[in-house]
């Protein structure tokens, strides 16, 4: 009896679960679909849609019309870069409040999480008119230096956490061994703590990827991510389902898959190790 | 495992963290406190003068601040409950057992990985557009008028888009956090006879407090600086319907060019972003302890 | 070379003095070791002389050289953590070549000292394992491994067996003092299991809150115990403490006798009866209630059979006694 029971409850579950995972994932799906669409049947009836032909053509127009391929890059420079910068200043940072706990270390973790809570408005005009002045608008170089301020304080946190569970004897026995700290940083803390780091690396790509107010603001073309590049759809003359479906597609694609290897880290890095 | 060689070292290197932060924090914000100050129209340079708190003045009594605060305020407030009721429910229906675990999970997910305009653009475009968005051709196939979203609900169409990117992350947390829920502890209850209702309220939702209090301030940070959203929807309107303050700050400087005043916005803004950040670090800062 | 010598070392964390000012030498060679209640300091003393914590004040020597500021890598010692600190990411070989790697040896030198250590660590048929891949037994030789590579002035051990099951434990320690005469350098390990200190050591350090309650060998120790607390940490079981009139007879304050020295015989001077009995296979431990004096534990030989109730009568060995003044030190 408790078996039936189970039985049903389990098909029940099934059907709601998958009923509900379809529906959130559906404007996704739906996308993927136009994106194989030409212009005239993507804007028809969703079962008219469904029916029409397969194309590839609209992902080979983005290619030759947009120079696509450039604002992918430039998402790839900006979270890359960025991400990496973030690394190097990180993690020696983590590196000293996890194994050289002082009095103030956790007074210094907050205030750097407090910089995490700014909103941007509060600093876009200063950080427009400096970025205008310093010749730094639409160019890379800058918006890596943006992005890396603003997930610093995620990276630091997130490497704190993992250090934190590295035995501090390991590090002390690499000291005895005669490694100077360079020694110890490089070829043992950091060779123990890849799975972490990694995990930082692949959050802070994700949060750079996607990053929509100060691409926004301080790019316009040349330094645009793909961010930018797909706002540059909303002007009506730019209004093609099939291109911006192709487009976006390809957007969210390489961030979607990287996303779903981290979904355990993501909760740890985004509530600062309050849920893990 | 503190010598005097190994703090000094710390210190050293725990420094350009610290002096970048600190930079990253306080110049902008000095210049934004400043400019607040000041008459500063970037058509007009050179012509910058003091105008004490006239800029906060004009700002806050300008009717489009109130709208603004409104908005900000419902589109926080609505993005929320949406997201901690349909979190829960989701998290406690992807905790059960059911074929297709893996998948679900990963379908429920993916809309926080997609980057704000494109959810906005495809929401606006393939979904809400009168003429040929599915909720157009969804109401036509049952006889009814399409409704333009955009145009007659703005906001509360932005509050479904920003909602929809955001249901992932606290169902996310939530599930994660339902699954640290001890097993034994709901076993023994079990056996202590409490009923299914019982065992969700007494041990279930007190398990997920502190869980769901995290989701909420962490989301409040974020949702109070929505804009890209905005930016490729509605463009803050009709008139000020869907304008946020962070959107009126942008509009005030780099429309308008009216640097003061967007600056004493951006102020305002940072003001009320502050509010909800000491509660969580109080939070956060507790969680650091154990 | 191996000679450490340290004066008037302290050592405070923060408000906290948890090593009082302290002398101590030790002798090129000598196998030393620290004993002491858990929480004594024998780790922080340890660690002090290691480099990985600084000395609130005094002075610490090694080989006659000033060493009070040097970094540990400096100092050239090696030690054995509880923990093992294996590098987790590198096999057994690069483990133990790590050091030669950080004095910048060439990679030739580096293998041919690897292979050395490891074949008098039985260790060769490992060499290409994770520290993951080993049982507590391998990783504690691979931790000694890298130790001896460094031919260092001396090797600290804290507490190396700690982690190990009972058997094993007999067996590394026996290793480990093997390793000490052959290559006869400094050793200075850290215990709180006495038998370990009383096996192994040339001289015991008895710790106690930091300070020194008495240095000596083993059988020093063992025979001449400075004052009560070194009186009741050496020897197992451990020693009897009898206060009162019968203690004030011998003119003392406290009476000591170990167990082992008090025979059952007829018509001894203590009558009691027996409490409780454990019966070990060679020895059997009697706990007895003697009236007038209180529980006396008492080592016979495992042939003797009694039991719980039995009626028994106890004498001291002559010239075993020992005598304890008011303040806990022995009396002459
Ligand atoms: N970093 C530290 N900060 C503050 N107090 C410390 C620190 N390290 C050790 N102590 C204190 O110093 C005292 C001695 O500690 P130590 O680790 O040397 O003891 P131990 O003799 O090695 O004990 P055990 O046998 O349990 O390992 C303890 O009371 C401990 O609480
Ligand atoms: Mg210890």
């Amino acid at each position: 009896m408790a078996r039936k029971t189970t039985q049903t409850r389990t098909a029940v579950v099934t059907v709601a679960a998958w009923t509900i995972g379809l529906l959130i994932f559906f404007p996704i799906l739906w996308i993927i679909i136009l994106g194989f669409k030409s212009e005239g049947d993507a804007i028809k009836t969703p079962l008219a849609v469904l029916t029409s032909d397969w194309t590839l053509a609209s992902y080979h127009e983005v290619q030759e019309r947009s120079n696509y391929f450039l604002h992918f890059m430039n998402s790839v420079i900006l979270s890359l870069g960025s991400t990496l910068l973030a690394l190097v200043i990180a993690i020696p940072a983590a590196w000293s409040m996890a194994f050289v706990p002082g009095k103030r270390t956790k007074d210094l973790l907050m205030w750097m999480l407090s910089t995490k809570m700014m909103p941007a408005v509060g600093v876009l005009v200063p950080m427009y008119l400096m970025f205008r002045d310093f010749g730094l608008l639409d160019t890379r170089i800058g918006l890596v230096v943006v992005l890396t301020l603003i997930n610093l304080p995620i990276v630091i946190w997130m490497l704190y956490t993992y250090f934190k569970e590295i035995p501090g004897e390991i590090l002390e026995a690499a000291r005895m061994d005669g490694a100077n700290l360079r020694a110890e940083i490089l070829h043992v803390l950091t060779p123990m703590a890849v799975p972490g780091i990694a995990s930082t690396v692949l959050l802070n790509v994700i949060l750079a990827w996607n990053e929509a107010f100060w691409t926004l603001q301080l790019t316009t073309s040349s330094a645009a991510p793909l961010t930018q590049f797909i706002a540059s759809y909303s002007s009506p003359e730019g209004l093609f389902y099939a291109k911006l479906s192709a487009a976006s597609t390809m957007a969210i694609a390489p961030i979607l898959i990287l996303g779903w290897f981290s979904q355990k880290q993501l909760v740890r890095g985004l509530t600062f190790g309050a849920v893990k | 495992m503190a010598t005097e060689h190994s703090r000094t070292a710390a210190r050293l290197m725990v420094s350009p963290a610290v002096i970048l932060l600190f930079l990253w924090m306080i110049v902008p914000l000095a210049m934004t406190v400043y400019f607040s100050f000041l008459r500063y129209n970037l058509l007009m340079p050179g012509m910058e003068s003091f105008t004490g708190f006239d800029n906060y003045y004009y700002f806050l009594s300008n009717s489009a601040f109130m709208d603004a605060l409104v908005n900000t305020l419902l589109l926080v407030g609505g993005v929320l409950v949406i997201t901690i009721f349909g979190g829960v429910a989701l998290a406690l229906l992807l905790d059960q057992p059911f074929k297709g675990q893996g998948i679900v999970r990963i379908m429920v997910i993916a809309p926080f990985f997609v980057m704000p305009t494109v959810s906005a653009l495809v929401w606006k475009n393939m979904f809400m557009n009168p003429v040929n968005g599915m909720f157009a051709h969804i109401a036509k196939t049952f006889g009814f008028q399409p409704f333009d979203f955009l145009a007659h609900a703005p906001l509360a169409s932005i509050i479904l888009i920003v909602a929809w990117s955001w249901l992932p992350f606290s169902t996310l947390i939530l599930l994660t956090a339902l699954q640290s829920l001890d097993q034994e502890q709901m076993e023994a209850a079990e056996m202590d006879g409490a009923s299914w209702m019982n065992r969700f309220i007494y041990l279930t939702v007190p398990h997920l407090t502190r869980s769901i209090t995290v989701v909420i301030l962490i989301q409040t940070i974020f949702l109070l600086s929505v804009f890209a959203e905005i930016l490729v929807t509605t463009n803050g309107g009709p008139g000020t319907a869907s304008t946020n303050i962070p959107y009126l700050v942008y509009a005030q400087s780099l429309l308008n060019y009216d640097v003061g005043g967007g600056s004493a916005g951006g102020i305002i803004a940072v003001i009320l972003a502050n509010i909800v950040a000491v509660f969580l670090m109080r939070m956060i800062g507790k969680n650091l302890e154990t | 070379m191996g000679q450490i010598t340290l004066s008037s070392v302290t050592k405070s964390f923060g408000d906290v003095t948890v090593i009082p000012p302290l002398d101590l030498r030790i002798e090129d060679g000598e196998f030393v070791v620290f004993v002491g209640p858990s929480g004594c300091g024998k780790s922080t003393l340890l660690r002090l002389i290691a480099g990985l914590e600084d000395t609130s004040s005094g002075k610490i020597a090694i080989d006659g050289t000033e060493a009070t500021d040097l970094p540990p890598a400096k100092r050239g010692l090696a030690m054995v953590f509880q923990s093992y600190a294996l590098y987790p990411h590198m096999s057994v070989r690069k483990n133990i070549a790590f050091p030669l790697k950080m004095a910048g040896l060439s990679p030739e030198i580096q293998a041919q000292k690897v292979e050395a250590a490891a074949k008098v660590l039985n260790l060769t048929s490992y060499l290409d394992r994770r520290p993951g891949q080993l049982s507590g037994g391998q990783r504690q030789r691979v931790a000694i491994g890298r130790a001896i590579v460094r031919e260092p002035a001396a090797f600290l051990f804290d507490e190396p067996l700690s982690n190990l099951d009972a058997s094993l434990r007999v067996s590394m320690r026996q290793e480990i003092s093997e390793l000490h005469q052959t290559l006869k350098t400094t050793m200075i390990y850290v215990t709180h299991d006495q038998v370990e200190a009383m096996t192994m050591a040339d001289k015991i350090v008895v710790l106690q809150a930091g300070r020194i309650e008495q240095v000596g060998s083993p059988m020093e120790l063992y025979r001449h115990p400075a004052n009560l607390f070194v009186a009741g940490f050496i020897g197992s079981p451990k020693m009897n403490f009898i206060t009162g009139a019968e203690a004030a007879q011998q003119g003392c304050t406290t009476l000591g006798v170990r167990p082992e020295h008090i025979d059952v015989v007829e018509g001894g001077p203590w009558q009691g009866t027996v409490g409780l009995a454990e019966h070990l296979g060679s020895d059997t431990f009697l706990k007895v209630n003697v009236a007038g004096v209180g529980d006396l534990t008492v080592r016979v030989s495992g042939e003797r059979m009694l039991r719980h109730g039995d009626p028994v009568s106890l004498a001291p060995q002559p010239g075993k006694l020992y005598r304890f003044g008011a303040d806990g030190k022995a009396l002459a």
